[in-house]
């Protein structure tokens, strides 16, 4: 059987290096000026060596350009573009129309992968995009396994992501929230904001939970409190036949990110090998618990919930 | 010197404009469609039973739509139908015959987010005109390019679109452009939010939204703490006991005081936030605006912004105001980080019905609790616009009452000027006298 893609974003040369060897398929890299919630950058000089290296070790390299593009940005897509197809990278991964149209006229025939985050909710919208050159569609985080898995079998045709491991954004906005907040308070000169500052939100009425937040070039980003988890599930996706599994590096320590990339690089190889005969080790998620942050709980998302509306 | 820049500016400025942008007002009901038209919207948008964001609100049904349609056509007014949501797998089935319902009912256009409600109505319903919602976040022109290619009628710009991105859009593409001017305001990328879903359970992309923004939240920040034998990790509070909380509550909108500037950047239409809020709030946000966007086009070159239509939406707001995006990026002005105090000071306490000349008198449905003495305020959408004091009331059988406390109860009184049918009376809230 094709073995589902196992799929990480990178924010460093180094860590492209380090995934790929704890066993991710596909490696998805950007600039923040393109792409959105980026655990770091890696340039277009960087990828010119280790497109090829991911190459020779049969892993691909997508490239991010998921932002809500600005007018500003429009005039950089074309050359940014025709450079990351001549560098062979793998897909585009986009999510404002406007690069359709920026892809159409720099990039012909590069593969694309809609991702427009919490909006990409059933299957005729993904054919929709699929109709316009898109050839997987990454899907919103908050559908349940029904929804993820009839999806999948309407789109024979077209891949399908889910992520399966981390932490998930709730809520994006263009404003500096937490600079604005500190300004409010006149806290200006000890501005803390960034990814590494560790900062969270805490409902008033749900003190247990913990929201991490960081501001930066796009704005402010507002992240879930729990990570999903569906190791011990995840060959219910596989019968499904879902193309890539998405691990979300963000907020985790590399370390981390290798031991759940090694855990479900076992079990994807462990089903592929004897679907038959395939069982849950308890083992690959204890070597993730080990190194699970004790204040963050681990989930399955929305998987088995159902929402009102 | 500067005032005669200003109209060189507007006397030699780039685009001479004849036509006026459409005022786009929200009905939440059949009763606000009615008030809305009347104060002056050129359109107004509603929304039905399913595929709407606002599953709260008292949505219309085809019957309703109907109605609706025939009432604004008569003031020359068009009906929209907000069916914006993003769709899951389930909400497929049944969307044919919803938007041939809507087609049939007369409506004008619908306003739309997901792409595969704009490609069924193409094909099941292609009378009906298709307007992005600002929930796709369409903030450049090549993207309003890309929905132009295919087949839609209108964009509906993000809220974070400044006023010189609006220009730029609008000078590279041939499309109408809609933007938000007065209202709440979602503080993240409209449709990039799912807080509900993680609070609540409730999906706010299908119009369960719970609001979690306005919210009260504590920040912290977390640092090594190496004071153990083992390194951990210690929560810092960036808070004091008296600081306010934070939230993500934005302030409204309200650009009533640039008009012309928004006139001049070419918007085809200004949409009004609230198909949640009030008859009262609807009829006096689209009285001040239809009162200035007239009076710019009546003389652009003398146009003054009237302090009294700011007064007005200030008595109808419910939130401090600002400019959003328009000019500049939100700073922390522009977010509500203090308790919030009720804004709007005034009461919608009365709806006049009827107006006998002969006697000066008029009949009001009552709309909530006043009783003689208490100082009102009379305002319409044809200049009607003074205060009184409420003197006798009397119910129609002319049996005089100490307090009209009857939703709805008729109420013959004497009024000190001339008013007309869907004239409004409201008086300052609070008990006091």
């Amino acid at each position: 059987m094709k073995k589902p893609e196992l799929y990480i974003t990178a924010g460093s040369t180094e860590q492209i290096r380090k995934y790929i060897e704890a066993g991710a398929d596909a490696i998805a890299v950007g600039e923040h000026r393109f792409g959105m919630r980026l655990p770091g950058e890696v340039t277009l000089d960087e990828l010119e060596t280790w497109i090829p290296w991911a190459h020779e070790r049969g892993a691909k390299v997508y490239i991010v350009v998921n932002k809500i593009m600005d007018n500003e940005q429009l005039p950089q897509l074309p050359d940014y573009l025709r450079r990351v197809q001549e560098l062979k990278a793998d897909a585009v991964i986009f999510g404002d129309p406007g690069v359709l149209i920026a892809i159409r006229q720099a990039a012909p025939g590069m593969p694309l992968h809609w991702n427009a985050e919490m909006t990409s909710t059933n299957y005729e919208t993904a054919s929709y995009w699929g109709s316009k050159g898109a050839t997987r569609v990454v899907l919103a985080r908050e559908l349940n396994l029904e929804e993820t898995l009839e999806i999948k079998s309407k789109l024979p045709a077209m891949e399908v992501q889910v992520q399966v491991h981390g932490i998930t954004n709730i809520y994006h906005s263009k404003r500096s929230l937490v600079s604005n907040y500190q300004a409010h308070q006149g806290r200006e000169e000890a501005a803390l904001n960034g990814l590494e500052d560790g900062l969270f939100l805490i409902e008033q009425e749900r003190k247990d939970e913990r929201y991490p937040v960081y501001e930066d070039q796009n704005g402010t980003h507002i992240m879930s409190s729990d990570d999903i988890c569906m190791l011990e599930n995840l060959h219910e996706l596989m019968e499904g036949h879902i193309d890539s599994f998405r691990i979300e590096s963000l907020l985790k320590p590399v370390e981390y990110n290798e031991t759940v990339l090694r855990g479900y690089r076992q079990a994807i190889d462990a089903y592929c090998a004897d679907p038959e005969q395939y069982e849950f080790q308890e083992e690959w998620l204890d070597a993730i618990r080990e190194q699970q942050d004790p204040r963050r709980e681990l989930t399955f998302g929305f998987f088995f919930k159902e929402q009102v509306y | 010197m500067e005032l005669v820049t200003m109209l060189q500016q507007d006397l030699l400025g780039k685009r001479v404009r004849l036509e006026k942008p459409e005022l786009l007002a929200p009905a939440g009901s059949l009763e606000k469609l009615k008030f809305a038209v009347h104060y002056g919207a050129d359109a107004v948008y509603i929304g039905g039973q399913q595929y709407g964001l606002r599953s709260n609100a008292d949505n219309f049904t085809f019957e309703e739509m109907r109605e609706g349609v025939e009432f604004a056509a008569r003031y020359g007014a068009k009906v929209f139908v907000a069916t914006n949501i993003y769709a899951h797998n389930e909400d497929i089935a049944g969307l044919e015959a919803y938007l041939r319902g809507i087609e049939a009912a007369g409506v004008a256009a619908i306003i739309v987010a997901d792409p595969i409600i704009i490609e069924t109505c193409k094909r099941v319903a292609p009378k009906l005109e298709i307007h992005l919602s600002t929930q796709q976040s369409t903030m450049n022109w090549q993207a309003v390019q890309f929905w132009k290619e295919e087949g839609v009628d209108r964009v509906v710009l993000a809220r974070e679109a400044s006023m010189q991105e609006i220009v730029d859009i609008k000078q590279n593409v041939d499309m109408e452009i809609e933007v938000f001017v007065h209202g709440a305001m979602c503080s993240s990328w409209s449709g990039r939010c799912v807080l509900s879903n993680h609070f609540t359970d409730r999906d706010s992309n299908r119009g369960g939204c719970s609001q979690s923004c306005r919210w009260k939240y504590d920040l912290f920040t977390t640092e090594e703490d190496r004071s153990g034998s083992q390194i951990g990790i210690k929560e810092l509070p960036l808070f004091n006991d008296n600081d306010d909380a934070f939230s993500m509550s934005s302030k409204d909108l309200c650009m009533i005081e640039h008009l012309p500037e928004l006139i001049r950047s070419g918007v085809d239409s200004f949409k009004i936030e609230g198909r949640m809020k009030s008859v009262h709030y609807v009829a006096t946000v689209v009285n001040a605006y239809r009162q200035a966007i007239d009076a710019y086009f009546a003389d652009p070159v003398n146009y003054e912004l009237k302090p009294e239509w700011l007064y007005e939406v200030q008595k109808a707001a419910n939130r401090p105001l600002n400019t959003g995006f328009f000019f500049d990026t939100p700073d922390h002005e522009d977010h509500i980080f203090e308790p919030e105090d009720k804004a709007a000071p005034y009461d919608f306490v009365g709806v006049v019905m009827e107006y006998d000349e002969a006697t000066g008198t008029a009949i009001i449905q009552q709309r909530n609790h006043f009783k003689p003495g208490q100082e009102i305020e009379f305002f319409g959408p044809q200049g009607t616009f003074f205060k009184q004091t409420v003197v006798d009331i009397f119910d129609e059988a002319g049996i005089q009452l100490d307090a009209a406390r009857h939703p709805l109860q008729r109420i013959r009184m004497k009024v000190e000027q001339p008013v007309k049918p869907f004239d409004m009376m409201r008086k300052k809230m609070g008990k006091a006298k």
